[in-house]
């Protein structure tokens, strides 16, 4: 039973992926992009655990969560990039 | 006969709880496409994002039955339900400072032409400018936030 869920699950999240991507390649702004890379590393993160169950290895959960912390600093530093850094004109 | 029972048991839960994660998360990859505006994606993104990957790790926390695995879990749904909304404030605030056009049927900006866009600082309310400058002794409370406000200005006053 838990193997067919896994598989439906999966699917379930490789249509999420798809569907980030294309608002990815579409999204009009620069922080709508930022965004849709932090959900793509939010559904990584889902995406090991699942992997993790499917595999029988428990140790792919240690590479989820620096993969949130890395996706948190990154979410950080496009914020300040946007606000804060960038072309200037400050004359 | 019972742990039977049992086994089974904990395989439906981790089964239901993979189901609804990977549900949620199509949720927001679904709000994040049909959205029409940046606040609004975030809206749909972040909170059902973190919730379907926090249901996610609660199935493999119940998939493998370990304290370390367990504990795991728990930190990476802590560290992302911790994470996820100051990302979210940042990359709105972001946004909005960066001029992010919002949804055209859009029925009030709140802080339209409140925000002081040279020292990204909010400006004071006029109920406390009005009762600062007629009596600041006597009234306590509205002395908080002008108070407040040269020391918010004082770093912006400094990078430069």
């Amino acid at each position: 039973m838990i193997d067919i869920v896994l598989w439906i699950s999966l699917a379930i999240m490789c249509i999420a992926l798809v569907v980030t991507f294309i608002r990815l390649v579409l999204g009009p702004t620069l922080p709508d992009r930022v965004v849709m890379l932090e959900l793509m590393a939010l559904l990584s993160v889902a995406f090991i655990g699942l992997y993790s169950i499917k595999s029988g290895h428990s140790a792919f959960l240690d590479v989820a969560l620096v993969l949130a912390l890395t996706a948190f600093l990154a979410a950080i530093g496009f914020a300040r990039y946007l606000e804060k850094g960038g072309l200037h004109d400050d004359d | 006969m019972t742990t039977d029972y049992v086994t089974f048991g904990l395989e439906l839960a981790t089964a239901v709880f993979m189901l609804v994660g990977a549900l949620f998360m199509l949720l927001a990859g679904l709000g994040a496409l049909r959205m029409p505006d940046l606040l609004m994606r975030m809206h749909a993104t972040t909170k059902a994002g973190a919730l379907g990957s926090g249901v996610i790790m609660v199935a493999v926390a119940i998939h493998f039955g370990e304290a370390g695995v367990t504990t795991r879990a728990v930190a990476i749904t802590l560290f992302i339900m911790l994470t996820s909304p100051v990302a979210a404030h940042v990359i709105a605030r972001a946004g909005y400072f960066t001029g992010t056009p919002m949804w055209s049927r859009i029925v009030r900006d709140e802080l339209k032409g409140k925000y002081d866009r040279d020292n990204h600082t909010l400006d004071t309310p006029p109920r406390y400018k009005l009762k600062a400058t007629a009596d600041e002794s006597t009234a306590p409370a509205p002395d908080a936030p002008s108070e407040s406000q040269p020391e918010k200005q004082k770093p912006d006053d400094s990078t430069p």
